[in-house]
Parts: structure tokens; sequence; C-alpha cells
């Protein structure tokens, strides 16, 4: 499969997109199509400050690397969350998040849980009895939190993090699942800031997890490739293992359940009642039926376009 | 001489002149949940596996 744009041997296909780019191509498509949806969406302007969540993970770290190359201003943060699990995790996504704010000159905060609150995350979840035996929704809740708090506390303008389609989609498919409508009526791209709360924004909404995977991999970022251990057998990756499966038998499915969602959500009518005989319908000259198409109905229209061939 | 697919831990063989997205399928691996690198570089689903091939895949999912 060739580039589309130099012909050379292509690096990725997008089946979504129908768009297959080189190594070198892809790296400034990424870049592009970030900087078209921090300004579709509106999230932040070149002159404010940044703070980017970073894990150590391929998303958060490219999502930094990305907005330096488009020029923003951002600065890390990486949170300590005590989480071992027999492979060090948190040591060594730190060891990783601090090789790469050091190899490109960047300014990184650290906020280690268990100095700030006298205990790690794993042993806060087991004490506060929260979240069936796993740390997850203690680490969320702590997170979200401690982002908010350094944000605001350090004077940023923004706080970006680095989710991408497949985390949104995720969610999304969870929450349409048991129809959370609150929950439902929160997510986007962007949470708007509010008394107390740091606007957040999430520029890698669009991209899938494959595409933010090649994007570390071309360019050259490592990142921890080791999967949390508390994540094993989680909600939110049988959601995305589910919506792969649609993915690869349905190109674009992912994409076009969350952007169409977006949409719906935009135009108001999520969760809007339609009174159906407000409509306008009419009978069928035809057959007396009652549609709302002008003219004949669809059906008595598809059966006269038979008869014309 | 076969053409060796390497997930994590897992090692997987298939035959020689399988496209890759063929040979994932065919393996029970989801195309989508995966980047395929040979010989470090990344190839695409179309790519035609040689004799002697090792592909390595790169899980794509993360998150908790």
């Amino acid at each position: 499969m060739k580039c589309r744009k130099c012909e050379n041997k292509a690096s990725i296909h997008m089946r979504q997109h129908k768009l297959a780019l080189c190594k070198e191509h892809y790296l400034e498509w990424v870049p592009e199509q970030t900087e078209r949806f921090i300004k579709k969406y509106e999230m932040f302007a070149p002159e404010e400050k940044i703070l980017v969540a970073v894990s150590g993970g391929k998303d958060s770290l490219s999502l930094w690397h990305i907005l330096l190359k488009l020029g923003y201003q951002a600065d890390g943060l990486y949170l300590g969350l005590g989480i071992d699990g027999g492979i060090n995790y948190s040591h060594e996504s730190q060891r990783l998040t601090e090789e790469f704010a050091a190899k490109n000159n960047l300014k990184l905060h650290i906020v280690d849980i268990e100095k700030e609150y006298g205990q790690p995350i794993p042993v806060i979840a087991q004490r506060s009895h929260r979240g069936d035996g796993k740390p997850c929704a203690v680490c969320g809740l702590a997170k979200r939190h401690e982002m908010n708090r350094i944000a605001r506390d350090l004077g940023y303008d923004v706080l970006a993090t680095g989710h991408n389609l497949d985390d949104e989609a995720a969610v999304l498919f969870g929450n349409t699942l048991n129809w959370s409508s609150e929950y439902l009526l929160r997510q986007g791209p962007v949470l708007p800031g509010t008394a107390g709360l740091a606007r957040k924004v999430k520029p890698l909404c669009r991209f899938y997890e494959r595409e933010m995977t090649a994007y570390a991999i071309l360019s050259g970022i490592e990142y921890i490739y080791e999967e949390c251990p508390f994540a094993e057998g989680s909600q939110s990756i049988f959601y995305k293992e589910s919506l792969n499966q649609l993915e690869t038998a349905r190109p674009g499915a992912k994409l076009i359940f969350y952007l169409n969602f977006l949409e719906a959500k935009k135009s108001g009518n999520l969760f809007l009642e339609k009174n159906v005989e407000m409509a306008d319908l009419h009978p069928c000259p035809k057959c007396g039926q009652p549609t709302s198409t002008p003219d004949f109905c669809s059906f008595c229209r598809m059966i006269e376009k038979t008869k014309d061939n | 001489m076969a053409v060796k697919l390497i997930l994590r831990d897992k090692e997987y063989e298939v035959r020689p002149g399988m496209a890759l997205v063929d040979a994932l399928k065919k393996n029970n691996i989801v195309p989508e949940a995966v980047i395929a690198t040979r010989d470090g570089e990344m190839i695409t689903d179309d790519e035609i596996l040689r004799d002697g091939d090792v592909v390595k895949l790169i899980a794509v999912i993360s998150g908790g």
C-alpha cells in the first residue's frame, strides 16, 4: 500500500478515513489534525498556559509532544499513584515521563499521592472500601481531584488529558448501555471551567487508540507498554475490545458512534422527546398510508422506480 | 520455515504468502487492536508475509 501524499510505502492505513500514509506524512498529519480539533472545539488559544496530565503512557506523552510541535506553552503534571503490581508500574512510568521531559527540556511537576496524603492509591482504596476490591474508582477520583488542584494552584488556564477516541467511545458505550443521561450530557471534548474547576480539554479525542500508538512508535517516544496491573479484566477494556470487533467488521463504526453523539448533543436533540403526532404527515396519494415525504410515500416511490427499469 | 507472529508472550505460526490481515484473523487477533512491525518498520494490513518473517505485534489498548 502506498502513501496517498507521496507514493512511498505506507506505514499506516486508517480504514475509517480511507487514508494510508508513510511515516513522514503521518507525523505531519497527526499534529495538523490535532490543531484542527483544538480550533474546532475552541479548546484553548496560543497564549494560554496548558498543563498536560502525563502518565508515561503513549497517549499523554504523544499529546505533550504534539502540543510542543504546534508551539503551545505546555508543562507536564505526573501523579505518583504508588502502584507496584509486581512490575514496578508507577516507578517505571515516572522514570519514562522524567526521561521524556529531560530529553525535550520541559517543565514537569511531580505530585506523589503517598507523600501528599500519607498512603498510596491501593491502600486508600482498601481503607475507604470503595470500588469493589479494585482501586480504579479511587484512582480516577484522586486523579481528577489532584489534576484540578494543581492546575488551579499553579495558575494554568487549561488542563489537557490524552483521552483518545477509543477512551471516549468506551465511556459513551458504557453510559449508553446504562442510559446514564447525566454523564452523557456531560461528555465532550471540552469541559468548561466553572468556579473552582479548571477547564478540561481532550485534544486527541478524535484519534483512534491505534493511531496514537502509531504516532508514539513513529516519533520514537518511549512509553510504558505494560498495562496498569489493576486494569486487567476492567469494564472499559472489555468495551474497547467489543468496539474493536465492531470496527473490524464495519470500518468507521467507532468514529461515527462518537461524532454522531457529539452532533446530537450539540443540536440539543439528545433525550428530547419528539411528538410523533406533530410531524407533518399526509396521506400518500397512491396507497393512503401516512407519509412525511412530499407526494408519494417512500414505499410507493420505490415500487414506481422498479417499474421504470 | 514459516512466518512467526509475536504478541506479548505469545507466538503464532502462519504460512508464508498470506496477507497480514488474514494471518491476524486466522489467529483470532483483532486487527484494530494491534500495530504490526517487521524488522523495526511498521507494516500495513495488506502486506504479504514472506517465509522467515518475524512480525512483532504491539497491543494498542490501554486504560482501566
